[in-house]
C-alpha cells in the first residue's frame, strides 16, 4: 500500500512538472491537504421525500457523536459536504460522484434507500473512498459485493427477522403465514424469517405478497383468516405498515392470530396505527424504551441538542460517528493509511445506545436483536431474542 | 377456496373497485371533457386525505371535516383552474404533462411544509367503527361498507348530473363541439371551471373517505395515480360509465390475482389492460 501511494505521488509530480508550474502548485496543495487540512466528510442522505426524516435523524446522530468528542476526527477539523439523494435510485451514482469527484470527500456517509445504496456502493468500490452505511440493509453490500472500504453500522435486511423464528416457536406458534411487499427488502427479510423459523421446527404454510407499495391488504387478510395459522409474520414499513396493522385489527384478526414482524413495522407509525398496534411483537436491534444507562444518556443528550426524540435511525447515525471516530483516532486523521484505518474499524467495539456491538468479517454489525411488544404506543422490550446475531456474509471475500 | 371465502373475496373486489372508481371518475371527467392529461390528480387525493386529518384534529369530527374539506377542495380546484389549467386546454398534451408533473412536486413540497413528513392516522367515527363478524375469525369493518355506499351514491349522482340535468347537457355538448356550444351562447369557460372543480372535489372526497383506513402519509397520491390511469384507459377515456365497469374489473383482477396467482399479482392488472386494449383499442366505452 505504501509503495503504491509513493509511486502514484511520483507519477503525479512528474506529470505535473510537464504540465507546468501552476498545476504543480495545485497538486502540492492537494497533497498537503490530505495530511493536515480539514477532513472532508460527505453526507449523502435523503433530505426530501418519504425518507426525509430518516436522513435528518441520521445526520443529527452522526454530528452528536462527533461533537461529544470535541467536534474533531483524529485531531482534524471537519468540513461537511451534503447531497440530497432524494431516495432516487436512478441518481445514485451521479450523486455519489458529486461528493467523491467534485468535493473530493475522504469519507462518504450514506444512505437510507437500498437502491440508492447500490449506486454509492459502485462508486465506493471504483474509487476506493471510505463508505459508511448508516441504514440501507441491502444484502449485496456486505455479502457478494462486500469491499474493504465499505462498513455498515445498521443491519442487513434479514438480520431483524432472523431473530423471529426462535421467538415465535418459543410461544408455541408452529404454523405461520408470511406476508410482505414483493421487492428486494421484503424478499431479503423473508430469508431471515424462513431460515430461522424452519430451523426452529416451524412450518410456513403460505407466503403471501403484494407489489410494493400497494396497500390493498383486504384480499390477503381474508386469505389469512381462511388459512387459520398459529401466527402471522410480516415485513412492512412506513405508511403501509400503519395501514397493515389497522386493517389487520379491523378484519378482526387482532388478538385471534398473533402478529409478528421485523421491527420496522412499528417504528415511527405507532401514533398513526393507534390501538391497532397493541400486542404486535417485533424484533429489532434497538428500541426507544431500552432501559440501559447508555441509552438513557444518549436519548437525553439527543433531545437536549435537537429538541427532538431520537429513533433507531438516529442511533444508527450516532454509531456511524462512533465507528469513524475510532478509525480516525487510530490513524490520527491520516486517511491515506488505509490498512491501519480499516483494521481499526474492523476490530472496533461500538459502545452504542443499542448495546455493545462489533464488526463482522464482511463489515456488518454483530449485534443483539431484541424482542419487543407494542403497548400504549411504545415498543416495550421483552428481552433479547438473539444474542450477537451476525449476518451470514455469504459470498464475501475481503482479502 | 371455499364458498364463503369466495363470497368475501368478491365483496373485497367490489369494495376496492368502487374506491378506484371514485378516484378515476374525476380524472376521466377532466380528461374527457377538457382534454387535459392531469398527472396531479393523485395529489388531490392526497390533499383530501391531509385535509381530513388536519380538519378532524382541529374540529374533532370527521363528518364536519369532510364537509368543510369538500368546500376547501372545490375552492382550491377553482383557483387552480383559473390560475393554470384554463391556459392549457388548447395546448399540446406534452405541455400539460409537464405542468401537472411539476405540480406533483410542488404539492408534495407544500404538503411537507404544511403538515410535515409523518404518517398520521384518522379516527373512524364512533357510529361506523364496529365490525360485522363473517366467519369464526374474520370480521368486516362497517366503515368499508359505508365507503362502498358513498361510492355508489356518488356514481349515481354523477350519472344523474351528466345524463339528466341541463348542466350535464351543456357539459356533454362542450366536450362534443366546443366552438358550436360557445356559439349557442353557453359560457364554456364557466362549464370547464365547474367540471375541473368537480374532478378535484371527487378525488379529494375519495382521499377523505379513504383516510381512516388508508392512513395519511407522504406520496400517497402517486401510489394511486397509476391505478387511476389504468382504470381510465381500460374504461375508455372520458367515459364515466366505462370507468365504473373498468374499476370493478380491476378490483376483481387485483383481489383474486393476489390470492390465486400471488407471484403474478403485480402484473395481472396490466395484463388485463393489455388484453382489453388489444380487443378494443379505445377502451371499453367511447365517451
Amino acid at each position: 500500500m505504501k509503495t503504491s501511494s509513493t509511486s502514484r505521488r511520483q507519477v503525479l509530480s512528474r506529470s505535473a512538472a510537464l504540465i507546468g508550474a501552476a498545476s504543480t502548485g495545485l497538486l502540492v496543495s492537494e497533497q498537503a491537504q490530505a495530511q493536515t487540512g480539514k477532513l472532508r466528510v460527505g453526507l449523502m442522505l435523503p433530505y426530501t421525500g418519504t425518507f426525509a426524516q430518516l436522513g435528518v435523524a441520521i445526520e443529527n446522530g452522526f454530528r452528536l457523536a462527533i461533537n461529544e468528542q470535541g467536534g474533531k476526527l483524529g485531531g482534524r477539523e471537519i468540513e461537511f459536504f451534503k447531497v440530497d439523494d432524494e431516495s432516487e435510485p436512478s441518481k445514485g451514482i451521479e450523486n455519489a460522484n458529486k461528493l467523491v469527484q467534485r468535493d473530493k470527500v475522504d469519507v462518504l456517509v450514506g444512505t437510507v434507500h437500498s437502491g440508492v445504496q447500490m449506486g454509492i456502493h459502485k462508486v465506493a468500490r471504483d474509487s476506493g473512498v471510505l463508505s459508511l452505511i448508516p441504514n440501507a440493509g441491502v444484502h449485496a453490500a456486505t455479502r457478494a459485493q462486500c469491499a474493504p472500504n465499505v462498513f455498515r453500522t445498521s443491519f442487513s435486511n434479514s438480520q431483524p427477522t432472523r431473530a423471529l423464528g426462535a421467538a415465535m416457536m418459543a410461544k408455541g406458534h408452529k404454523k405461520a403465514v408470511w406476508i410482505t411487499w414483493k421487492y428486494a427488502a421484503g424478499d431479503e427479510a423473508f430469508e431471515g424469517f424462513k431460515e430461522s423459523y424452519t430451523a426452529a421446527g416451524g412450518t410456513i404454510i403460505k407466503e403471501l405478497g403484494l407489489p410494493f407499495p400497494n396497500v390493498e391488504f383486504q384480499a390477503l387478510l381474508t386469505e389469512i383468516a381462511a388459512l387459520k395459522p398459529d401466527a402471522v409474520a410480516c415485513f412492512f414499513a412506513g405508511g403501509g405498515a400503519a395501514k397493515f396493522m389497522k386493517d389487520y385489527a379491523a378484519a378482526g384478526l387482532q388478538g385471534k392470530i398473533p402478529l409478528y414482524g421485523s421491527g420496522f413495522l412499528t417504528e415511527g407509525v405507532l401514533d398513526a396505527a393507534g390501538p391497532a398496534a397493541n400486542g404486535v411483537m417485533t424484533t429489532l436491534h434497538y428500541s426507544d424504551s431500552l432501559d440501559t444507562p447508555r441509552n438513557k444518556e444518549f436519548r437525553l443528550n439527543y433531545a437536549k441538542t435537537f429538541k427532538l426524540q431520537p429513533d433507531v435511525y438516529a442511533v444508527q447515525g450516532y454509531d456511524t460517528g462512533l465507528l469513524l471516530i475510532q478509525g480516525m483516532n487510530a490513524v490520527k486523521g491520516d486517511v491515506t493509511k488505509k490498512v491501519e484505518l480499516y483494521k481499526a474499524m474492523e476490530s472496533a467495539t461500538i459502545n452504542s445506545p443499542r448495546g455493545k456491538w462489533t464488526m463482522s468479517k464482511a463489515h456488518n454489525p454483530v449485534q443483539d436483536i431484541y424482542l419487543r411488544i407494542v403497548e400504549n404506543k411504545e415498543n416495550k422490550v421483552l428481552g433479547v431474542a438473539a444474542k450477537a446475531l451476525a449476518d451470514s456474509g455469504a459470498g464475501c471475500k475481503i482479502s | 377456496m371455499d364458498f364463503p371465502t369466495f363470497l368475501i373475496q368478491l365483496l373485497n373486489s367490489v369494495q376496492y373497485g368502487l374506491l378506484l372508481f371514485m378516484l378515476a371518475a374525476g380524472l376521466t371527467l377532466i380528461f374527457g371533457i377538457m382534454g387535459v392529461v392531469n398527472l396531479a390528480h393523485g395529489s388531490f387525493y392526497m390533499l383530501g386525505a391531509y385535509l381530513a386529518y388536519w380538519l378532524s384534529t382541529l374540529m374533532g369530527s370527521l363528518t364536519l371535516a369532510i364537509i368543510v374539506g369538500i368546500a376547501l377542495a372545490v375552492l382550491f380546484g377553482l383557483a387552480l383552474e383559473w390560475l393554470l389549467f384554463r391556459h392549457f386546454y388548447e395546448r399540446d398534451h406534452l405541455d400539460q404533462v409537464l405542468l401537472t408533473f411539476g405540480l406533483i412536486y410542488i404539492f408534495e413540497e407544500l404538503r411537507s411544509i404544511l403538515w410535515g413528513d409523518d404518517v398520521h392516522g384518522v379516527t373512524i367515527p364512533e357510529a361506523l367503527s364496529a365490525s360485522i363478524p363473517l366467519t369464526d375469525n374474520l370480521s368486516y369493518p362497517v366503515y368499508r361498507l359505508f365507503m362502498s355506499a358513498v361510492c355508489i351514491a356518488l356514481a349515481l349522482g354523477l350519472y344523474w348530473l351528466i345524463a339528466k340535468t341541463r348542466l350535464g347537457m351543456k357539459i356533454r355538448a362542450g366536450a362534443f363541439n366546443r366552438d358550436m356550444t360557445e356559439a349557442l351562447g353557453i359560457n364554456i369557460k364557466l362549464i370547464h371551471a365547474v367540471v375541473f372543480a368537480l374532478g378535484v372535489g371527487l378525488a379529494a372526497v375519495a382521499g377523505m373517505i379513504a383516510s381512516p383506513i388508508s392512513s395519511v402519509y407522504p406520496n400517497m397520491g402517486s401510489q394511486v395515480l397509476i391505478m387511476c390511469f389504468v382504470v381510465v384507459v381500460i374504461g375508455g377515456i372520458g367515459s364515466v360509465r366505462g370507468a365504473l365497469i373498468s374499476a370493478l374489473l380491476v378490483g376483481l383482477a387485483d383481489t383474486f390475482g393476489k390470492v390465486l396467482l400471488p407471484s403474478m399479482s403485480g402484473m395481472l392488472v396490466y395484463m388485463l389492460m393489455a388484453a382489453v386494449l388489444l380487443w378494443k383499442p379505445e377502451g371499453l366505452f367511447k365517451a
